[in-house]
């Protein structure tokens, strides 16, 4: 598992707490469980976060990651377990004395206090001098470029600006871990991509551990040195971005990751094969996890899949493994991709999706074309669950 | 972009309507009682000189205008009796106010922390005295508060007093009938605004270090103010004219400014001094209704 962590996890800046073994986590959450009623939220869920991590909860809609960070927060009671930041269990501590900030997806400005006063709330709070809380607003108000709009109330600013007033409100405390429920949300696709990297910037610059809930896959895959990846509240998969999606634990988080095309088959006899796909015999280079004969799943990325014209008679298709014929179904033309529907001679559909390289005239793939559809062994994924 | 023609008329109309229903039903009767106000008393049908005598021409107008004159409202500043009777009555509505402010606003606090269903349930019961006449319900309290009623029964049973107090005719039961029939115009606008307030302002308080007493000072009070002060003027505005609840519940002591308008009127057969107290009246409750209208437009900025 190290050595995975080392291949993809590093990637990013070489930091990898979690891969280090003796490591005291910043927060660990044990066996935690919210129960509403008869909904169960959170169920059971064990993680540990590193000082200095950028973490994603990561899922679809009501899979609990919410809740989750409210529960570290200290507006939800766990059902069961421990949450523990700093060797210090949370459990008796009311919101209001925990060392953690919250950045609300509805940003939650206070509406009858001006920008200063939001931001200063917290440490007024603390009984600090007035000096030190001008001077502490004035700085937060620099880190988030918002110098001249202090006296202004929330309501005669912009989406954007009010999003990094809530930003700088709960940064200024200096907290332990700071909480971000689906902070971008509410922003426009353009600008939530520069705030995404300012985030990451403001983060590594401060040094401090941010934990982020989004269902924005790509969201958390920029951000993020980390991400747990949830369904029903319960962790799917808890590794770095490259390794979500380059080596998913699950069809689950295969599919829920990005797209992917899915097979069934058993292992074959012979080292590295799967016998009896709707492809036929693959060969994959990745070690199975699994008894010849047993159930298991294939998963290839769209985008690993090649496509040659059958009409271009090619040396590269000779011997070629992971090589099947099929008719081009449809194209969905996305300007700098193109996804490819497929049907194999046996039925199968696929997807691919193929960079836009050259110019459109030069592209020689167009809809009912017959092409040779192939992966290398190296990109398929097996999956045993 | 072009609106169209008939469609504005319409519109027109429309935002007309208002006015006229105003104009009607406000100021002209309002510019005919201070006319009044301007008149003398006179032993006749109606009972107040000058009268508009229409068959005199020009110089019956004259006459109408010189006989007016500002010889009531003098009249009032000279008598210590309606002097008293409007600070009597800014005071009970003062502290009437404030006492339903008291009382209303955890209620109205309370039913906003319930579940929405049972939130509609509460409204209802709060309106619900609504469903029984005002007069009947203020009968009610006179029973209730008279020397044998139920009141002092239980008083006594229960051994908090040893002599039944008197509660009719005294300042206490005019609280007592003001606090409980004006209740529900308090609790109301309270409810409005209080189930408004968005609860996350709340998380975000105690997630920056605020205990709860301290937000509710910082935070719910001042973003419930347009419900205070909403509640506040319609209770207290009605409140200063008070009527029915001083003259059945309240003794001599306490003359409110709507019972000296009453004897005026009926007892006096005065009108003329009967209108320059209704004017005055009007014209010291206008000050509070400019304060709110200012602070609503404040608050229709902010949304």
């Amino acid at each position: 598992m190290a050595t995975m962590a080392a291949s993809l996890g590093f990637a990013k800046r070489g930091f990898a707490p979690w891969a280090e073994r003796n490591l005291q986590p910043l927060l660990r959450i044990e066996a935690v469980s919210k129960r509403f009623g008869e909904f169960t939220a959170v169920d059971q869920l064990s993680l540990d976060v590193f000082q200095g991590e950028f973490f994603a909860l990561l899922g679809p809609s009501g899979c609990g990651k919410t809740t989750l960070l409210r529960l570290i927060a200290g507006f939800e009671r766990p059902s069961s377990g421990r949450i523990i930041l700093d060797g210090v269990d949370l459990g008796p501590v009311p919101p209001h004395r925990r060392p953690v900030n919250m950045m609300f997806q509805s940003y939650a400005l206070f509406p009858h206090l001006t920008v200063e006063a939001n931001i200063a709330f917290g440490l007024k709070q603390e009984g600090l001098p007035r000096s030190e809380i001008a001077s502490r607003v004035a700085d937060m108000l620099a880190l988030v470029k918002l110098e001249s709009f202090g006296r202004r109330k929330p309501h005669e600013l912009s989406g954007g600006q009010r999003q990094r007033v809530a930003l700088a409100r709960s940064l200024v405390k200096r907290p332990r871990v700071l909480l971000l429920d689906e902070p971008m949300a509410a922003l426009d696709k353009k600008l939530r991509g520069e705030t995404q990297f300012e985030l990451m910037d403001l983060q590594r610059r401060l040094g401090l551990t941010f934990i982020i809930v989004t269902h924005d896959q790509s969201e958390a895959m920029t951000v993020a040195d980390r991400i747990a990846v949830m369904d029903r509240g319960r962790l799917m998969q808890v590794a770095p971005p490259a390794e979500i999606y380059e080596q998913p634990d699950s069809r689950w988080v295969a599919d829920f990751i990005g797209s992917v095309n899915l097979f069934e088959g058993r292992v074959g006899d012979a080292a590295h094969t799967i016998e009896g796909t709707v492809l036929g015999r693959l060969r994959v280079t990745a070690k199975i996890d699994a008894e010849p004969n047993a159930t298991v799943w294939v998963a290839v990325r769209p985008e690993k899949i090649r496509l040659i014209p059958c009409a271009v008679e090619s040396t590269q298709r000779d011997n070629a493994e992971n090589c099947v014929r099929a008719t081009v179904v449809d194209i969905g033309y996305l300007g700098d991709l193109s996804l490819y529907r497929l049907r194999t001679e046996a039925g199968a559909l696929l997807q691919a999706a193929i960079a836009n390289i050259g110019p459109l005239t030069a592209r020689g793939i167009s809809w009912n074309d017959e092409v040779w559809l192939s992966f290398g062994p190296e990109a398929a994924i097996v999956l045993t669950r | 972009m072009n609106p169209q023609p008939q469609r504005s008329r319409l519109a027109g109309i429309v935002l007309w309507l208002p006015y006229a229903w105003l104009i009607a039903f406000f100021l002209l009767p309002f510019l005919i009682v201070l006319k009044i106000s301007l008149s003398q008393s006179a032993i006749a049908q109606p009972p107040y000189i000058p009268v508009f005598d229409w068959s005199a021409g020009w110089s019956g107008v004259r006459s109408f205008f010189a006989g007016l004159s500002l010889d009531n409202y003098v009249f009032l500043g000279s008598d210590p009796l309606y002097v008293i009777s409007y600070m009597k009555s800014l005071q009970i509505a003062a502290f009437s106010t404030l006492m339903l402010l008291v009382i209303g606003y955890p209620i109205a606090y309370a039913i906003t922390r319930t579940p929405p269903r049972l939130q509609a349930i509460l409204v209802v019961l709060v309106i619900l005295p609504f469903w029984t006449s005002f007069l009947i319900r203020i009968y009610a309290w006179m029973n209730i508060l008279q020397h044998d009623g139920p009141l002092n029964q239980l008083l006594l049973a229960l051994h908090i007093v040893r002599e039944p107090p008197a509660w009719l005719s005294t300042n206490t039961a005019v609280y007592i009938g003001i606090v409980y029939s004006y209740l529900p115009f308090m609790v109301l606008p309270l409810y409005a605004a209080l189930e408004k307030l968005d609860q996350s302002l709340l998380e975000a308080a105690a997630d920056l270090g605020c205990p709860r007493w301290r937000t509710f000072w910082a935070i719910t009070l001042p973003l419930s103010a347009p419900g205070v002060i909403a509640g506040s003027l319609l209770c207290f505005i009605p409140i200063v004219g008070e009527f029915v609840i001083p003259d059945l519940l309240g003794g001599s002591q306490t003359a409110m400014i709507g019972q000296a308008i009453w004897s005026e009127f009926f007892a006096n057969k005065d009108w003329p001094t009967a209108a320059a107290v209704a004017v005055v009246l009007v014209c010291l409750l206008v000050t509070p209704i400019v304060v709110f209208q200012h602070q609503a437009m404040r608050g229709m900025e902010r949304d």
